[in-house]
């Protein structure tokens, strides 16, 4: 089985879709002749043809609206937003538009349409490419939201994305891109190919939307997470000695509620971490989905370990980075309490 | 720097521009800005130079004159058959209109908004287009679905969102969807359609199709930065789609020239973006039909968008939540361009192929038409009298397949 990067199966994932299915149209800022700023659509358009993956002005809001319109007319439009930082001017295409389409014209109209996006922090991006909006897009009704963690997801979740039929916000944590990254930025890094998740079948397979995947097996805390921090919480837990249970969520909406239930039911314990800002992040949602659904079996407080809940900030990255040190300190306290 | 600090000797104080146009007088010039005479202008090659067509941007584009005689280069090869449809369509809306402002003043409906003096631009460009089309309507185009056969039954079952509404309630009343009818589903926030109109009409041209979009807008939505991303997206990639501003001169309370800003006119946007923009009375059936022609003959041609403003009045209020006489006088001119409905009676008299005995048989045939519609739609029942469908329908259509938490939610709201 072949070795990739996370950026190589994000490509091979697009290169599998284009191949099987001449709806799916390829575009955004860069996205066409350069084949984006990550590389994620590098040699479509050299393979395809410009009519299939092409260069946008900058304008997320066009490039939305465009791809909606063409996913009424029957296209499946798959377009980059170049960093996640740079979506709002989209947002009202994607939630009033997108999200309601199939809705408000009872099912005469639909908008099937995957809007990927980098995102998160770690690469010294500042304020302007660093968020992780992913609370923004589960508050909205019609959207699913997908957040990958690894190579072998990306590839799989991203067919699946391509070929369902509603909206999928589509997030790739950048600082993932070329290996699992675990929060210590001063170690080097380690590649995706010397790591199992680097290995990518060829050709098409899908993972279904609304399945996490567990991470870890552990007995004494449940960690939810996602994105980078699976591989932060994993980190955390071998260090601290911990047998933590590492549920990787991979879709937040829908989220996959019974694998949630099941383990903190078996650890009775529950620790929460996202890299977005803490207040109204995600994790509110799945520390309030395990209370009550999971009241009776927990035996210690659940705990969030999140962004501050601040803009984030270019020079004090790994202060604000909810690195394994955080995180570890956050299940020792949940483990002991 | 404060003005007051700012020294006798040093640079002039800056000064804001803040528009104040004539609300207190009767604003009929306000109107009228820029009129042509009908048959004046010219009317371009397909593919005239885009600067050509420029220079037309503060005129008008009208055929029929005040005697009803069509004239110039522009006049439309419609037969008085078509005409005769035409006007029918036109009157119908009307009814239409008239009808559904009682049944809100009866208490029958939440919210109606009607296209009083508009009736023209909506009829004449459905008869321009073909079967496959689409358009991306706002909300004062219900003229679409009437010229182009929609059942006013259907419409009604909607506006008074009872059972058999199509939309099963989710919508406000005049928001109607019909793929079918090439009546993309109206959204409510402005400008938002305009550029997915644009990428409609991308995907058609990227598949080799032959269908076209044509987009529309109010001249005060066209403020959006949406409507400036859909402008640069045609452009760019030339795609085929007609651009429609309906200039009616109100976006609720402000005057068209917040959004028109510096500008002589709204068709001068058409140029930074290399897009042929006219500027067409909308009030002038047989001017809104040529026009909406030359415009889909051009994207049928692989030449790109064109631009029309059509210049109209909006003569009623915004909506059944709006009352103008706050801040429009009231001693204004209806239809400073003429009656739509009046203009196409007169033409067809001066042709020979009308007359009052006829236009008032039809007047009440289509009142009658539409009064038992509205009867029918009624004894369904409506919002106000609780005569809706099952509330567990709204969870439907929030995806392809009901997720999990939405199928809880289905079961807690059943009680």
């Amino acid at each position: 089985m072949p070795s990739m990067t996370m950026i190589e199966a994000i490509r091979d994932a697009h290169l599998v879709a284009m191949e099987r299915d001449n709806r799916v149209v390829v575009f955004g800022e860069d996205v066409g002749y350069f084949g984006g700023v990550f590389r994620c659509t590098q040699g479509l358009q050299a393979r395809f043809g410009s009519h299939r993956c092409f260069d946008t002005p900058i304008s997320e809001a066009g490039i939305v609206g465009v791809a909606v319109g063409m996913a009424a007319y029957g296209l499946r439009p798959c377009v980059e937003i170049q960093f996640a930082d740079y979506v709002y001017p989209a947002y009202d295409q994607i939630v009033s538009e997108a999200a309601r389409l199939r809705h408000r014209s009872a099912g005469d109209f639909t908008a099937p349409l995957v809007v990927r996006m980098p995102t998160g922090g770690g690469i010294y991006g500042g304020q302007t490419h660093s968020q992780s909006p992913e609370a923004l897009f589960t508050h909205v009704a019609g959207l699913k939201t997908v957040v990958v963690s690894n190579p072998y997801d990306a590839k799989g979740l991203l067919l699946a994305a391509i070929e369902d039929d509603d909206p999928v916000i589509f997030l790739e944590p950048k600082r993932v891109y070329n290996g699992p990254f675990d929060g210590h930025h001063d170690r080097p890094i380690v590649p995706w190919s010397k790591h199992p998740l680097g290995e990518v079948p060829e050709g098409h397979y899908t993972i279904e939307l609304g399945k996490a995947r567990v991470h870890r097996e552990g007995s004494e805390v449940t960690v939810l997470a996602y994105g980078t921090l699976v591989h932060v919480a994993q980190a955390a837990a071998e260090e601290q000695g911990i047998d933590a249970e590492i549920i990787d969520l991979r879709t937040l909406l829908p989220l996959d509620v019974d694998t949630i239930v099941e383990s903190v039911v078996k650890t009775g314990r529950c620790l929460v971490v996202h890299e977005a800002t803490l207040t109204s992040g995600f994790g509110a949602e799945l520390s309030a989905t395990v209370q009550e659904r999971c009241f009776h079996h927990l035996e210690a407080p659940i705990t969030r370990v999140c962004g501050y809940d601040t803009p984030y900030p270019h020079a004090h990255e790994w202060s604000y980075f909810p690195g394994p040190d955080r995180v570890g300190r956050a299940m020792r306290e949940v483990v002991q309490a | 720097m404060d003005p007051d600090d700012v020294h006798a000797e040093g640079p002039a104080p800056l000064r804001l521009r803040i528009p104040e146009p004539v609300r207190a007088a009767s604003p009929k010039d306000r109107y009228t800005r820029h009129l042509s005479p009908a048959g004046e202008m010219r009317k371009p090659a397909l593919d005239e130079k885009v600067e050509r067509v420029a220079l037309m941007r503060k005129q008008l584009v009208r055929v029929l004159d005040d005697d009803g005689i069509a004239v110039g280069e522009w006049v439309p090869d419609l037969t008085p058959g078509q005409l005769r449809d035409g006007l029918r369509n036109m009157m119908t809306v009307r009814s239409y209109d008239a009808r559904l402002l009682r049944a809100h003043r009866q208490g029958k409906i939440s919210f109606y908004m009607q296209c009083l003096g508009e009736e023209a631009i909506a009829c004449a460009q459905q008869r321009a287009l073909l079967p496959g089309d689409m358009h991306f309507p706002t909300y004062r185009q219900q003229g679409l679905l009437i010229s182009a056969g929609y059942p006013m039954l259907t419409m009604m079952h909607q506006v008074l969102s009872n059972e058999l509404d199509p939309l099963k309630g989710r919508q406000l009343p005049v928001m109607y969807s019909s793929k079918e009818h090439g009546f993309f589903s109206i959204s409510g926030n402005l400008a938002t359609q305009y550029v997915q109109a644009v990428g409609w009409a991308m995907a058609s041209a990227l598949r080799g199709g032959t269908a076209i979009a044509s987009a529309w807008i109010g001249e005060g939505a066209s403020a959006e930065s949406d409507f400036h991303a859909a402008l640069l997206f045609a452009s760019t990639y030339q795609a085929p789609v007609i651009l429609n501003i309906v200039n009616n001169h109100w976006a609720i309370s402000t005057p068209e020239d917040f959004a028109r800003g510096a500008s002589a006119t709204f068709a001068d946007r058409g140029f930074g973006f290399s897009i042929p923009a006219l500027r067409v009375d909308g009030n002038d059936y047989l001017a809104v039909y040529a026009a909406s022609q030359w415009a889909a003959e051009r994207a049928r041609a692989n030449l790109g968008p064109t631009l029309i403003e059509w210049v109209t009045l909006r003569v009623g209020a915004h909506s059944t939540s709006d009352d103008p006489s706050a801040y429009r006088p009231s001693d204004h001119e209806d239809f400073p361009l003429g009656d739509p409905i009046d203009r196409l009676h007169g033409h067809l008299v001066a042709i020979g192929e009308w007359d009052d005995d006829r236009h008032a048989a039809l007047s009440a045939e289509v009142d009658a038409q539409v009064s038992a519609a509205f009867d029918e739609a009624d004894s369904h029942g409506s919002v106000k009298s609780g005569h809706i469908s099952d509330p567990r329908t709204m969870f439907d259509d929030v995806y392809a397949v009901l997720p999990r938490h939405l199928l809880e939610q289905r079961e807690q709201a059943a009680g």
